[in-house]
């Protein structure tokens, strides 16, 4: 089927009409299998940058890349992960499924919604090509600082601050289009304490992006200005401050993690119910903990910042309000384990990615509550303990749900299941290759390594190593889990029915698999 | 269309504009921060800016229940100085360290000359680190106030007055007093772009800063 049938005349050569459909689209499923493919090929360009730094760091010393270079890969790895990977991944699933979930025929702004998926491409092909540039990527971390950014950035710099407000501007627009659908086209019945909290938990991340991404785009706004055309915003000699650049981005900055990571929480309230075979446990007390911990996002950027000089009382402020968000997120963690409690739990591909979520995701809170400690902080800031505990929430965190759910509902966009066995492959060997890469990472950084820089002292050398076999290790799995999910599109392991997973609840199952282009033209009755 | 559509067509559309209307507000938000930030550093003394006008020259009877103490006080203050990128001047302390008592009057000196052949202006900016220092680090007269035209090769060697407040909170031994002296004229501002300023970026230790 093409969505716009009549507006392509059928006398074009099938190559033309076929990539015309996908740029023209306003279907929500080819939308959000564009985003979904887009946010694969990011990754694996933001994993390849990886793959170059950990290279450099499995010696110490300076084999293959010069200093400028290294902080180029890392500064890109960053910001294609966070913005190009972790956000399209799942806006491209909240495009797939929040219709079918909450029983809409598509999206509410169907052609807003192919102008936001398109922008990215544009914005990344910006970003990117600033390697090629006289003077280099961008090269002071996806952080942006100032005076870094402003009086010492590379000439590119300009093509990212155009890239970050395209990006911007895509993640708005989704976002406008999640709430406005999520408010206007339930199913009749679907009260909101009816949503599954998929969709609870994207209507609050979409919340946040409305609430920081336009202060993003401020802060690079002013860095454009201070570039360009002699504002003095962060820079002292006009009356400015460079440390009111972190303020605004941490402003940004914070929210930002929690908008990587509460889609990956609505995912394991859906996975794991239907592999444990029970309800969700709690789930009033589910949408509660999620309004809560955006609301605490707001205002706990501080911590990032607590050897800029802050007085001890915005100190203190900081970090109570920072294990504050250790309370709901705690509720969280509680209920999914309760909801496993004495279930009849069967551990399929995306019952294990959920768990390995639960468990590695914690890690990664504990980290937190420890760089939440004003005096521990300052022992920690700035080593590869922050990198640790950033990946940990990220990789296990955000990563494992994201990969969980297509694992979950692959079966029901194309029909087939995927293969079983190779799913579980997949799954240890991540599990093994992750905590490999980045379980060193806290010692290196507790004995005092610091991030962003390409060399480091001899006592780390081991670690390193064995990061970076690590890395190379969970590099590798990335083709493992493309090679399956190619292999379940073209037919793998045979025919999935309707319902997929005997226990699964919600409209999506409802609906035949392939789940057809078009659904729910009659909203369906939910009581 | 049936009434039905027409309405959520509308709703759709008022939600719409609601939202937009919110991102543009955010957007906004991020550049109201900038006099925010300004105003709740004056107040706190946040981020190690002195104030930019002279202080009174009296200290009246000291107002903590550290008095006594207090009078008998000394700290050490740290002098640091740093020029622009770009800028030919030579600029710098005369004296890198003094140790003063709290509420008594002290002078220092900085030197500064003019490399370039022509008239060139300058201006200095303060920093105290650490930052909630700043309050209390009271300048009588400073070069910082005005602006500085050096001729061609001209030297000069430029006064700070100023005391420390007998209020200056217990656990501060050490103050850091930091000048960043920027250009001014325009032909400076042609070769140096924006001014850099590290003083304040960098994360100090409150007892221990070595001195150039």
């Amino acid at each position: 089927m093409i969505a716009h049938a009549d507006t392509i005349p059928p006398a074009r050569h099938p190559l033309i009409a076929w990539i015309l459909r996908w740029i023209l689209t306003t279907n929500h499923k080819e939308i959000g299998t564009l985003y979904l493919c887009f946010s694969f090929l990011m990754f694996i360009a933001g994993g390849a940058m990886a793959m170059v730094f950990r290279l450099e760091l499995a010696q110490p010393g300076l084999q293959y890349l010069g200093a400028d270079f290294y902080n180029q890969m890392v500064t890109l790895h960053g910001l294609i992960m966070v913005f190009g990977a972790v956000m399209p991944a799942f806006v491209g699933l909240a495009n797939w499924m929040i219709p079918l979930m909450i029983g809409a025929p598509d999206m509410a702004l169907p052609r807003l919604n192919n102008f936001s998926f398109w922008i990215l491409p544009f914005a990344f092909f910006m970003l990117l090509s600033s390697l090629f540039m006289q003077g280099g990527a961008p090269n002071f971390g996806w952080t942006l600082y100032a005076p870094l950014s402003t009086t010492y950035g590379p000439p590119s710099t300009d093509y990212l601050i155009f890239g970050v407000h395209l990006m911007g501007i895509s993640s708005i627009l989704g976002a406008i289009n999640i709430i406005v659908t999520i408010f206007n086209l339930r199913a009749p019945g679907m009260t909101l304490m009816k949503m599954p909290l998929f969709v609870w938990t994207w209507l609050i991340t979409a919340f946040l992006l409305i609430m920081v991404m336009p202060v993003l785009a401020g802060a690079v706004t002013m860095m454009l200005t201070d570039r360009h055309f002699g504002t003095s915003f962060f820079s002292a000699a006009g009356g400015g401050d460079p440390v009111m650049f972190q303020h605004v981005f941490w402003f940004f900055g914070h929210p930002e993690v929690y908008i990587m990571i509460l889609p990956g929480f609505g995912i394991a309230s859906q996975i794991i119910p239907t592999f444990a075979r029970k309800k969700l446990f709690g789930y009033n007390s589910m949408v509660y903990a999620t309004a809560s911990i955006a609301f605490l996002s707001f205002i706990v950027w501080g911590h990032h910042m607590f050897t800029t000089g802050m007085p001890l009382v915005a100190e203190l402020f900081f970090m109570y309000m920072t294990m504050l968000i250790a309370v709901p997120t705690g509720v969280k963690v509680f209920n999914w384990v309760a909801t496993m409690w004495r279930g009849a739990m069967t551990f399929e591909t995306p019952m294990l990615f959920a768990v390995g979520f639960v468990v590695m995701f914690t890690i990664g809170g504990f980290s937190g509550l420890m760089l939440a400690i004003v005096p521990a902080d300052f022992q920690y800031h700035d080593t590869f303990f922050v990198v640790a505990h950033l990946h940990y929430v990220l990789y296990p965190g955000a990563i494992f749900a994201m990969m969980g759910a297509i694992y979950y509902w692959l079966p029901k966009w194309c029909g087939n299941m995927y293969n079983e066995r190779l799913g579980k492959i997949h799954f240890w060997t991540a599990v093994f290759g992750l905590n490999l890469t980045f379980f060193p990472m806290h010692f290196a950084g507790l004995g005092g390594m610091p991030r962003r820089i390409v060399d480091y002292a001899l006592p780390f050398a081991d670690l390193n190593l064995v990061s970076s076999i690590g890395a190379g290790i969970l590099g590798l799995t990335q083709f493992l889990f493309l090679y399956i999910v190619v292999d379940a599109v073209r037919g793998g392991s045979g025919k999935a029915t309707g319902q997929v997973w005997d226990s699964a609840e919600g409209l999506e199952w409802t609906l035949p698999s392939p789940a057809p282009l078009h659904t729910f033209h009659k909203p369906p009755q939910v009581d | 269309m049936t009434d039905r559509q027409t309405d959520r067509q509308a709703r759709l559309r008022r939600h719409t504009t609601l939202l937009a209307v919110a991102a543009v507000g955010m957007f906004g938000f991020a550049f109201a921060l900038v006099p925010l930030y300004n105003i709740f550093c004056e107040i706190t003394g946040l981020n190690g800016k002195t104030s930019g006008e002279a202080a009174p020259m009296a200290v009246s009877a000291p107002a903590s229940q550290t008095a006594q103490d207090a009078v008998e006080r000394e700290v050490t203050i740290q002098f640091l100085s740093q020029v622009s990128r770009g800028m030919p001047w030579e600029f710098r302390p005369t004296e890198s360290r003094m140790r003063v008592r709290l509420g008594e009057v002290a002078e220092t000196q900085y030197y500064a000359r003019n490399f370039a052949n022509k008239l060139f202006t300058g201006q200095a900016v303060p920093s105290v680190t650490p930052g909630y220092a700043a309050r209390y680090l009271h300048k009588v007269e400073c070069f910082c106030f005005t602006q500085q035209h050096l001729e061609a090769s001209e030297e000069i060697d430029m006064p700070v007055y100023f005391y420390v407040g007998e209020d200056l909170p217990s656990d501060i031994g050490t103050l850091t007093l930091s000048y960043t002296m920027y250009p001014v004229s325009s032909a400076a501002r042609e070769t140096s772009g924006a001014a850099e300023q590290t003083t304040e970026t960098m994360p100090m230790d409150h007892s221990e800063h070595s001195v150039p």
